[in-house]
C-alpha cells in the first residue's frame, strides 16, 4: 500500500473556497480520502455480503434488482372521504402502498368537538374520530393487498384496532394484514411532542401492541423507530442517527423485560430515517444504523435469527430542508435527497413535494414527487447494482466516523440512567434545540449557502397554487360525530370503557379491551380519556 | 442604574401543534439581542395565553404556528386580549401564514408575519422597531 501524507491532506491552501469543509454532523471533511483513512478495513468484519450480518451493504442480497423499494407517499387531509379520494390518485399513478396522516385532533386523541381540536380539525392530517371514518378511509381498498402505514403515536394502539376492525368487516382476518404503526413514543418526548401519558404507561401500551401482533397481526411492522422528527427538529445527522438507535434498544429492553424473546418481536421493529442535503452524510448515514443495529442485536441482546439483527427503514426526504423561496428548487433537492435514500438502501420512500414549506401538498406537486422517484427507479441506475458507493475511501471512512460518534453518545445516555431518565433530564432536547440555533446561525452568516434563500438579492413573489382545506371540514366531521353518538348504543361503549379502565389498572394486555370498544363505535377521544384518567398525562419542562 | 428596562417577549405555541424548532430558534435569538424571553410550552389555549399575557405583562407576543390553525385561533386570541384591556403589545406571529391570510388577521390587529426563510436579525429588528409602548 503506498504511503500517504495525512499532513498534506489535511492543510488548507490558499486555492480553496474555504478554510474548513464541514458536513451538517459539524464532521471535518478533508480534501482526499485515501486508503490511508481506512487502515483497518477489513471487508468481511466491516461490510460483508448483503443480505447478511452486519449488513452494511444492504438488509437483503439482490435489493432492487428483486423488487424495488416501496414507494410510499404520505398522504391526509380534510375528510375520510376527502383522503379516501387522494389515496385512489396515488394507487392509480403507482404508488406502492398507503401512507396515513392524521389530523392533529387525532394525534392528540381528542374528539373533532373537544374545545382542544377547535381550528385544527383535517388541517394537517385526515379527521378520524370512530371506527366509521376509517372505514370510509378505506372504502374500496382491499386491506389485504396493501400494506399501510400509519403516522400515530400515543393512539396508535387505538388507531391499529379500527385498522383491525375494518379489515375484519372487508371480510379479512387480522393475520392477513400489512402496514405499520409508527409507535415510537420516546422519539415524542425527544423531538415531535405529540405525547399524551408519561413514558412509563406509553411504554406499557407500546409493549402491548408488540406482544399481541406477535400472536395475531404477524405481518405487523408494530414500531417504526423514528429518526424523521429528531432531525427534523434540528439535530444533526449523528444525532439523528444515534438517538433513533437508542430508542430502538429501550424498546427492545422493555420488551425482554415483559418476557418476550428478542426473536419474537425484534425482526418486527423497523426504522424510519431523514434524509437531508448531504449526500454522502445521509447515504452514510443508513449504512451505520444497519452495521450498529445487527451488531448490537446478536452481541448485547442475544438475537438467533438472522431476520432479527436486519434493519429495515422507510426514508421521508428533509421537509425542513424545503424553501418557501423559489419553492421549483425544491425539486431538486428533493431528487438529491431521494438517491441518497435509495443508495444508503432503503427500504420504502416519502419524496416530499416542492410546495410544502408553503402549504400541504397539491395534487400535481404531490404527482411530481411520486415520478422523481420512479426516475431514480427506472432511469438512474442507481438501482441496478447493491450498494454501488461501497468500497470508497470516503464512504467507508465516513461510515465509521458516524458509528464511532453515535458509540460516544450511547454511553453518555447509559451515563444519564438510559433514553427515559434522559429524556426527564431535558438531554436529547437541548442537544437539539442548540444544533438547531447553530445550524440556522451558520445560514445566516453565510457559512451555509442555501440557494435561492441566502445567496440572492431579488425576490420574485411566490406564485405557486395552493391547497386549501375547506373551513366547512370541521362542521362535517362534528355533524359525522355526532349522527354516530345518536346510532350506536351508548350503553355498550360505556361497558366496554369501563372494562378497559379496569383492565389498564392491572397489568393485562390493552389490545382486546381496546378493540372491544372500537367495534361498538367508541370514539377515539373516548378511549384516550378513559387511558387519562389512570394513566394522567404527560407535562414537558419549557426549555429552549 | 437609570438603564432602560428589557424588552420582554412572550413565545408562544398555541394549538395542538408540535412543530417547536422555529419557536426555540427565535427565543434563544431574541435572548441573545439582549431581550427578556419567556417561552410558554407547547398546545396553548387562548385562555392559557391571555392568562400568561397578564401574568408577565410582555411587551411583545409571538405565536408560532404552523398547523393552518391560524384563521381560528388568531381571532380568539386578540378578542380576549382586548376583553382584557390588553391593546399595546405588539402581537405576530411565526410559521406557516400564506400571504393571502395575512390582511385577515392584520385586520385582528397582528402585525408582522415571519414565514420560512425569515433571518432572526430581521424579527429582532421588527420587535425593536414596532413596540406600541
Amino acid at each position: 500500500m503506498t504511503e500517504i501524507d495525512e499532513s498534506k491532506t489535511l492543510k488548507p491552501t490558499k486555492t480553496e473556497r474555504r478554510e474548513k469543509f464541514t458536513n451538517l454532523s459539524d464532521i471535518e471533511i478533508k480534501r482526499l480520502y485515501t486508503p490511508g483513512d481506512i487502515k483497518d478495513f477489513n471487508y468481511d468484519i466491516d461490510l460483508g455480503t448483503p443480505g447478511k450480518y452486519p449488513f452494511t451493504r444492504g438488509a437483503y442480497p439482490n435489493m432492487y434488482r428483486g423488487r424495488l423499494w416501496t414507494m410510499r407517499q404520505f398522504a391526509g387531509f380534510g375528510t375520510a372521504a376527502q383522503t379516501n379520494t387522494r389515496f385512489k390518485f396515488l394507487l392509480e399513478h403507482g404508488t406502492t402502498g398507503l401512507s396515513v396522516a392524521f389530523s392533529l385532533h387525532t394525534i392528540y386523541g381528542y374528539e373533532a368537538d373537544d374545545d382542544e381540536a377547535l381550528g385544527e380539525v383535517g388541517k394537517e392530517g385526515v379527521s378520524i374520530d370512530t371506527l366509521k371514518d376509517m372505514e370510509t378511509l378505506f372504502s374500496g381498498i382491499d386491506l389485504s393487498k396493501i400494506s399501510t402505514s400509519m403516522t400515530i403515536n400515543a393512539p396508535a394502539s387505538i388507531l391499529l384496532a379500527m385498522y383491525i376492525v375494518t379489515a375484519e368487516k372487508q371480510g379479512h382476518t387480522a393475520d392477513k394484514l400489512r402496514g405499520t404503526i409508527q409507535n415510537d413514543i420516546l422519539k415524542e418526548y425527544i423531538a415531535q411532542k405529540s405525547w399524551i401519558f408519561p413514558p412509563e404507561p406509553s411504554m406499557r401500551l407500546i409493549i402491548d401492541t408488540i406482544e399481541y401482533c406477535a400472536k395475531y397481526v404477524p405481518q405487523w411492522y408494530t414500531i417504526s423507530i423514528s429518526g424523521y422528527h429528531i432531525r427534523e427538529a434540528g439535530s444533526t445527522a449523528v444525532q439523528e442517527l444515534a438517538f433513533t438507535l437508542a430508542d430502538g434498544f429501550a424498546y427492545v429492553e422493555a420488551a425482554m423485560k415483559r418476557g418476550l424473546d428478542v426473536d419474537d418481536f425484534a425482526p418486527r421493529l423497523s426504522f424510519f430515517f431523514n434524509s437531508h442535503n448531504n449526500f454522502f452524510e445521509e447515504v452514510c448515514k443508513y449504512r451505520a444504523a444497519r452495521r450498529i443495529w445487527a451488531k448490537r442485536l446478536k452481541n448485547k441482546y442475544g438475537a438467533k435469527k438472522v431476520e432479527s439483527m436486519r434493519l429495515r427503514f422507510h426514508t421521508q426526504t428533509a421537509g425542513v430542508s424545503l424553501s418557501a423561496q423559489e419553492p421549483e428548487n425544491n425539486i431538486a433537492r428533493v431528487t438529491i435527497q431521494g438517491l441518497a435514500a435509495v443508495l444508503g438502501g432503503t427500504q420504502s420512500l416519502h419524496t416530499n413535494s416542492f410546495d410544502e414549506a408553503l402549504c400541504l401538498p397539491t395534487e400535481k406537486a404531490v404527482k411530481i414527487a411520486l415520478r422523481t422517484q420512479q426516475i431514480i427507479a427506472h432511469e438512474s441506475g442507481a438501482a441496478d447494482t447493491v450498494d454501488p458507493l461501497a468500497g470508497s475511501y470516503y464512504v467507508e471512512w465516513l461510515t465509521n466516523k458516524m458509528e464511532e460518534e453515535s458509540e460516544v453518545y450511547f454511553k453518555k445516555i447509559e451515563a444519564l440512567g438510559g433514553v427515559i431518565p434522559a429524556i426527564k433530564a431535558n438531554f436529547f432536547q437541548k442537544e437539539i434545540a442548540s444544533a438547531s440555533y447553530k445550524y440556522q446561525r451558520e445560514v445566516e452568516a453565510r457559512d451555509r449557502t442555501i440557494v435561492g434563500v441566502n445567496d440572492v438579492q431579488l425576490r420574485e413573489p411566490c406564485a405557486t397554487p395552493l391547497l386549501k382545506i375547506d373551513e366547512n371540514v370541521a362542521r362535517e366531521q362534528i355533524e359525522n360525530l355526532q349522527r354516530l353518538r345518536d346510532q350506536r348504543s351508548n350503553e355498550k361503549v360505556q361497558a366496554k370503557l369501563d372494562a378497559l379502565k379496569e383492565a389498564a389498572k392491572g397489568t393485562e394486555n390493552l389490545m382486546p379491551y381496546i378493540i372491544d370498544a372500537i367495534r361498538e363505535y367508541a370514539s377515539i377521544g373516548e378511549v384516550m380519556a378513559t387511558l387519562k384518567d389512570v394513566f394522567g398525562v404527560y407535562v414537558e419542562d419549557s426549555i429552549f | 442604574m437609570g438603564e432602560k428596562r428589557k424588552i420582554k417577549v412572550l413565545v408562544c405555541k398555541p394549538g395542538l401543534d408540535g412543530h417547536d424548532r422555529g419557536a426555540k430558534v427565535i427565543a434563544r435569538a431574541l435572548r441573545d439581542a439582549g431581550m427578556e424571553v419567556i417561552y410558554t410550552g407547547l398546545h396553548q389555549t387562548p385562555d392559557m395565553v391571555v392568562q400568561t399575557v397578564l401574568q408577565e405583562d410582555p411587551d411583545a407576543v409571538i405565536l408560532s404556528m404552523l398547523s393552518g390553525a391560524h384563521k381560528a385561533l388568531c381571532p380568539v386570541i386578540m378578542e380576549k386580549l382586548k376583553e382584557n384591556e390588553i391593546d399595546d403589545v405588539l402581537i405576530s406571529v411565526g410559521g406557516i401564514i400564506p400571504d393571502e391570510d395575512k390582511p385577515f388577521l392584520e385586520e385582528h390587529g397582528l402585525k408582522g408575519f415571519y414565514g420560512p426563510g425569515t433571518e432572526l436579525k430581521t424579527i429582532v429588528e421588527f420587535v425593536k422597531n414596532n413596540l406600541k409602548r
